[in-house]
């Protein structure tokens, strides 16, 4: 008994040891790139919601939960995060449905153009923060790349042991907590730089998406079929990188073939009233906060007529909501401030904080 | 599979355990069937290769004791019928067959180790001949080096010299002796072991022992130490200078030599650690192959204290059978004649250690400057023999000076240097370029690129200087303690909380500071290669 007594307190020790590491060397996100703490920000969520985004940038930068509870009454969540790839995002999805069961998924359709992992980084910011769990583990063993490996998704450690050389205090400061970036998953930018020129399109070999992509999109369709929640396909209003008749032909066909909503927001630019003068803060890529709440209002309006109902009248959920709109207002005057104080914000300025083009 | 992968971690966190739940007579074939699966990770291909010398060596040395025992029971039954002359006879016939045997075995496997080691080196020397008088070239071959192929080759040889000169029976069953050629841990990087010293061990039981079992881990983690944290932290400011001798001449140069050596001792003890205390978890006692080389007073002692089973084996099987050969003795004779009995008797023995140097340069690699670097090595050893008189001189008359602590540093900082300016060798790999770039040492001397930054351009940040400076200095630290005896003893009798303190502080310093993981080479060790 004493022996296992000893050793018990040991591996307790070294474990405690171990994990304190970790939660010190894994990046926090706090400054320069908020897009990577997004993914374990829903894990605070104390309500469910109605709509769940599930998606890249184009969905996070595009989509404001508060605009929708402010003027519908919908909850929402954005589960998104930079480049999110097409398993990443069924992975996310899977997990978000044995935690909730929402009446819509949202899913934006620009990843059915990638038939394989793209990048390390952008497969951290996906996966490192879903918990532990078979789906994680399945996520990981569908999203790495060829040298990574999944003992280090399982224990980050493994990978972040090298950024002992890059601390600051900041890792520090947010060992055991981070603030949130994010309002329910839209991480807001309200600067403003228009549209000059739009690159022209590369002409591709082959428009066809990948037999695996398609395989993914099944299995989100069938995931929200079995629960019971309806699936909406979009292409947000991102003006590039460029989405191709071809693509949108073959959703369009998914689309009909199996019954679902697709609304390609391209084509809806000037009905949702944006304006690439004013509505862009990278020049088309992504919308900042006036084009993120113009095209949440007017996607609200559909989604109302999807049968989303108004929660406005549920006190309880309308308490919680109150803070978040609250807290967006507050960001969203802070940036407003800075930007007439400054003519640009701070913190989304810091070099690497740009999603490169085409995530 | 690479000793610092994940994938061997979890192989080995798999096997300790299953090796002492198994009955304890199945625990070498567990060994045997855990060698093949860790062999066969290094492809399908090098098992046919490693399998051929297991079953050749194995047959052939069976037949020498069949040939050896026939012999002794018809010597025995025919002791009184036959004539002197007829057992002489019988006997130059069995040592014929015996000798058709030992030649069979040898011819063969050295014959694959030379055909997929040195064919290309080979290709290259006939084509640079070739091009000087205006002939055709051959191209270069794509052959299969099976891993470790070198180690486990020289290993069985070695079992079959012995058995061929009767110093122990061969052994009967070709799986135990399977176990033998293959044994997991030595097969990347060595030791080369003797089957005398290793077989016993490695075919016994072996209950679970705490102490044992604690022992073997606590120096696989000070070699993943090594290896991790110093050696392949290191490796990254060596690779840029030799990898740009245009940029880094002078001083880099000299700076290169000393971080390679610490690099290569980290890298190769770290491995023969990891190799060590892996056998001692399992209950195998293995030969040391490293006593602090970088302590010798003289290259003969270093070449005592480094990588020594290698050492020994190019000793008993290539210097001592070559110095007491034919062709040596009647050289000796010779030179006994010509240049007096003093000198005379010394050219055999110069020229013996020439030969075993050639074969050592050899087997590090096919090129010539392994082969320069052998030699050298010879030349400088066969110098300091012939200055011996003067060394003896100068100490008898100034008695004192030898035993002061200045002089055994300044032999032992000149035998480093020596060694260091000999493997530069290995670093550029290009004879012409390396006496070149040690020349800048000379002509291009300065000191500023210490002090201007330069250093942190050699791909490695401040804090990993500092790393691999700590690192270093707690191998040195670890070396001098270890003159008081093993350390792990003087650490077992320190308090718990010590021991705890050093197990964790060392596998916290491999889980932070070890170069692995996504954005690191996963580096093979150096000695792999040979």
């Amino acid at each position: 008994m004493k022996r296992i007594c000893k050793w018990g307190g040991i591996a307790l020790i070294w474990a405690g040891a171990f994990f304190l590491l970790q939660a010190l060397l894994v990046p926090k996100y706090m400054d320069g790139i908020p897009d990577g703490a997004l993914v374990r920000e829903y894990y605070r969520e104390t309500t469910e919601h109605d709509v769940i985004f599930i998606g890249d940038c184009e969905v996070y930068e595009n989509f404001s939960p508060v605009t929708l509870w402010e003027n519908y009454g919908i909850t929402s969540y954005v589960r998104g995060s930079p480049q999110q790839l097409i398993w990443h995002s069924y992975y996310t999805l899977k997990d978000t449905l044995e935690r909730e069961t929402p009446q819509a998924v949202v899913f934006n359709v620009l990843s059915m153009q990638y038939s394989e992992p793209q990048s390390e980084a952008y497969n951290r910011m996906a996966l490192d923060d879903l918990p532990l769990s078979v789906n994680k583990i399945q996520a990981v063993l569908a999203s790495k790349m060829e040298d990574e490996t999944l003992l280090s998704y399982i224990f980050p450690l493994f990978r972040y042991h090298s950024r002992w050389s890059e601390l600051t205090a900041s890792d520090f400061r947010y060992l055991f907590y981070q603030d949130a970036l994010s309002h329910n998953g839209f991480l807001m930018r309200a600067d403003v730089r228009p549209v000059t020129t739009i690159p022209e399109p590369k002409k591709l070999a082959n428009y066809q998406f990948a037999d695996v992509c398609y395989e993914y999109l099944d299995k989100i369709r069938l995931l929200c079929e079995e629960e019971g929640v309806e699936l909406i396909l979009i292409k947000a209003p991102s003006l590039y990188p460029h989405w191709y008749e071809e693509w949108d032909r073959q959703m369009v066909d998914y689309a009909g073939e199996h019954g679902l909503t697709y609304i390609n927001f391209l084509d809806r630019i000037d009905e949702v009233g944006l304006d690439f003068s004013t509505d862009t803060y990278d020049q088309g890529l992504h919308l900042n906060l006036s084009g993120a709440e113009k095209l949440s209002d007017y996607f609200g309006a559909i989604l109302r007529d999807a049968g989303i109902p108004d929660r406005r009248e549920d006190e309880a959920l309308s308490a919680v909501w109150a803070e978040k709109c609250e807290a967006y207002h507050a960001q969203a005057e802070a940036q407003y401030a800075e930007l007439a104080e400054k003519g640009y914000l701070t913190r989304a300025t810091t070099p690497g904080s740009q999603i490169p083009a085409g995530e | 599979m690479l000793f610092t992968s994940f994938g061997f971690i979890l192989f080995l966190a798999i096997l300790f355990p299953l090796y002492y739940l198994v009955p304890k007579r199945l625990q070498w074939m567990l060994l045997l069937a855990a060698s093949y699966v860790f062999y066969a990770f290094a492809g399908w291909g090098c098992l046919i290769f490693i399998a051929v010398t297991t079953v050749t060596c194995w047959y052939a040395s069976l037949r020498m004791d069949r040939l050896q025992k026939r012999q002794s029971l018809y010597l025995k039954a025919r002791k009184e019928a036959l004539t002197s002359g007829e057992k002489k006879a019988y006997k130059a016939q069995v040592k014929r067959k015996k000798l058709g045997w030992f030649l069979a075995a040898l011819l063969l496997n050295f014959g694959i180790l030379a055909v997929l080691k040195y064919t290309n080196f080979a290709i290259v020397n006939l084509n640079a001949v070739s091009a000087l008088f205006g002939g055709g070239q051959l191209q270069l071959v794509d052959l299969l080096l099976p891993m470790g192929i070198s180690f486990y080759t020289f290993q069985t040889i070695g079992y079959v010299i012995d058995v061929y000169r009767g110093k122990y029976p061969p052994q009967e069953s070709l799986p135990r002796f399977a176990l033998f050629v293959s044994f997991f841990p030595q097969l990347v990087q060595g030791p080369i072991s003797r089957y005398d010293d290793l077989a016993p061990h490695l075919l016994g039981e072996h209950p679970f022992d705490r102490r044992t079992v604690s022992f073997g881990l606590q120096r696989i983690l000070w070699g993943y130490f090594k290896k991790m944290v110093v050696a392949d932290r290191l490796l990254t400011a060596v690779t840029a200078i030799i990898g740009a001798p245009e940029t880094y001449d002078g001083i880099f140069v000299l700076l290169g030599m000393f971080l390679y050596a610490l690099e290569l001792y980290a890298d190769f003890t770290g491995g023969i650690d990891i190799t060590i205390g892996i056998a001692n978890t399992l209950g195998v006692p293995v030969k040391e192959n490293f006593i602090r080389p970088y302590f010798s007073k003289n290259i003969e002692e270093y070449w005592r204290r480094w990588h020594i089973t290698m050492g020994t084996w190019f000793r008993d099987y290539i210097f001592y059978p070559v110095s007491v050969s034919r062709p040596m003795l009647s050289i000796s004779k010779k030179s006994r004649s010509l240049l007096g009995p003093e000198l005379g008797k010394r050219v055999p023995v110069y020229l013996a250690t020439l030969i075993t140097w050639f074969a050592t340069g050899i087997w590090h690699g096919a090129s010539w400057n392994f082969i320069v670097w052998g030699l050298l090595n010879g030349v400088v050893i066969i110098i300091s023999q012939e200055c011996a008189p003067l060394y003896r001189r100068f100490h008898e008359r100034f008695p004192k000076v030898g035993a002061t602590f200045g002089w055994r540093l300044f032999q032992v900082v000149r035998t480093f240097w020596l060694m260091s300016a000999l493997r530069s060798l290995d670093c550029y790999r290009d004879v012409p370029l390396t006496f070149s770039m040690v020349g800048t040492i000379f002509t291009r001397f300065s000191l500023t690129p210490l002090f201007d930054g330069s250093l942190l351009e050699l791909g490695l940040g401040a804090g990993d200087w500092i790393v691999a400076g700590l690192g270093c200095l707690l191998i040195l630290g670890v070396s001098l303690r270890q003159r008081r005896g093993s350390v792990r003893e003087q650490l077992e009798r320190s308090p718990a909380a010590a021991r705890y303190a050093v197990a964790f502080g060392l596998t916290f310093a491999v889980l932070v500071f070890g170069a692995y993981g996504v954005g690191y080479d996963a580096s093979q060790f150096i000695y792999n290669q040979f």
